[in-house]
């Protein structure tokens, strides 16, 4: 081991790199944000939102996924990715159905939240309104696809930590969409079960554990903060 | 008094209620002693505030706030006529900028809610005709600044209209983009 930690740059401060580390988990660890939707410590990489982009010595690469290498430069916090970002969000927000105000999850959505903190005021885009049913047919667990990002940190938890396999990706494009492992293809026939990691990982309110959608009171949410509800 | 600084022109500013549920203008109304400063500096065109009928009748409005989505041709009409008599359009609060809950319809077919409403299709002539879907404003005119939030803190609709009033690009602080 060398005395001095290798480092790379991001956005002009130093970030402490330790083997293994991507580029986002070396700044998760600094604490540094790197606005991110699919990733998460708990389960592999799979790059799939593409919020996580940075120049990488120029080059734009996913840091969820991208080893960190030292002395490195790093950029995050450019103009043109600050509307890369937001133009992806705003896709995201149009290709799904997001009613904030009925969500459960208000105020502990991580799409929410990146949205805010990208200055998302409007949604630039026509609104799709795709239709997608509800499926509520799992006692403890509601499946509302209107809201999925398809960030696959469901699939990958099931895989990786409840080694079940329950979900999957299909369809391609527009019609991209969660697949649950059942004989129906419904999430009450499928080996999900409420203490899975699978039913808690959602970065969205698309995957719920059902009847705990307000226990904790609107304005006393992770993302709420004193500025934001006064 | 001194004849040399005339005191600015006051700024005609017009709001209204489209599908919404008028949250979006009790939100305004809570900006509370902040009225009668506002009042100094502006004069409301068609707005549920005065009794005026028709926005920019007089006069070219200045700035115009548009609460609610588009759920029928009356709000179409109305929409364009705001877009055509104000400088500058503020597309305000969820149902503006996204449809909002009205939007929920979208997926069911209009003649089918009207039959389970009212047990029939009402066709009064003077009913406005429902849109198929709701829409949101800027997919039938183009906004100059949206206030996202069900409804925006009267805070940010302070900072729009302060920022609007000094001739600035309005830009919400962080704490005061909300969409719930
Ligand atoms: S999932 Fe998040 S972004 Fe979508 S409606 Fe719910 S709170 Fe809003
Ligand atoms: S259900 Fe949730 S966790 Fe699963 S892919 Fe959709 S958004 Fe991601
Ligand atoms: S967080 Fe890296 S691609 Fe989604």
């Amino acid at each position: 081991m060398s005395a001095v930690d290798p480092t790379f740059d991001l956005d002009g401060q130093p970030v402490a790199l330790q083997p293994g580390d991507t580029i986002l988990s070396a700044a998760a660890r600094a604490g540094l944000d790197i606005p991110h939707l699919c990733w998460s410590e708990e389960v592999s990489g799979s790059a799939s939102c593409r919020l996580c982009t940075v120049l990488a010595e120029g080059r734009p690469v996913a840091a969820c996924v991208t080893p960190a290498v030292a002395g490195q430069k790093v950029e995050c916090r450019t103009p043109s990715l600050a509307t890369q970002r937001l133009r992806l969000l705003q896709m995201l927000f149009v290709e799904g159905n997001h009613f904030c105000p009925g969500c459960e999850k208000s105020g502990n959505c991580l799409l929410q939240v990146q949205a805010e903190r990208a200055g998302m005021t409007d949604l630039n885009f026509e609104v799709l309104n795709p239709e997608r049913p509800v499926d509520a047919s799992h006692p403890d667990v509601l499946f509302e696809p209107n809201r999925c990002i398809l960030c696959q940190l469901c699939v990958r938890a099931s895989d990786e930590i409840d080694g079940k396999r329950v979900f999957a990706i299909g369809g391609h494009g527009i019609a991209t969409r969660l697949l649950i492992d059942s004989p129906s293809g419904r999430l009450g026939d499928s080996a999900l079960s409420v203490d899975d990691r699978a039913a808690h990982i959602c970065p969205v309110g698309a995957l719920l554990p059902k009847r705990v959608g307000f226990a904790v009171p609107i304005g006393q949410r992770r993302f709420d903060t004193e500025d934001t509800r006064g | 008094m001194n004849a040399s600084s005339p005191s600015p022109r006051k700024l005609r500013v017009a709001t209204v209620s489209l599908a919404g549920c008028f949250g979006c203008h009790m939100s305004l109304l809570d900006i509370d002693e902040r009225l009668f400063d506002l009042v100094e500096r502006v004069d409301f065109d068609r707005s549920p505030l005065t009794d005026i009928k028709t926005v920019g009748e007089h006069d070219r409005c200045d700035i115009g706030l548009v609460e609610g989505g588009l759920c029928n041709a009356e709000n179409v009409e109305v929409l364009r006529a705001f877009r055509a008599r104000c400088t500058v359009l503020v597309a305000v609060g969820a149902c503006a900028i996204t449809g909002g809950l009205p939007a929920l319809r979208n997926h069911l077919d209009v003649g089918d809610i009207m039959q389970s409403v009212y047990g029939r299709v009402p066709d009064d002539p003077e009913l406005p005709l429902p849109l198929n879907r709701v829409l949101p404003i800027h997919e039938v005119v183009r906004i100059d600044h949206a206030l996202p939030g069900c409804p925006p803190p009267a805070d940010a609709f302070w900072q729009l209209l302060q920022d609007l009033m000094a001739g600035r690009t309005p830009v919400p602080a962080p704490g005061l983009i909300r969409y719930d």
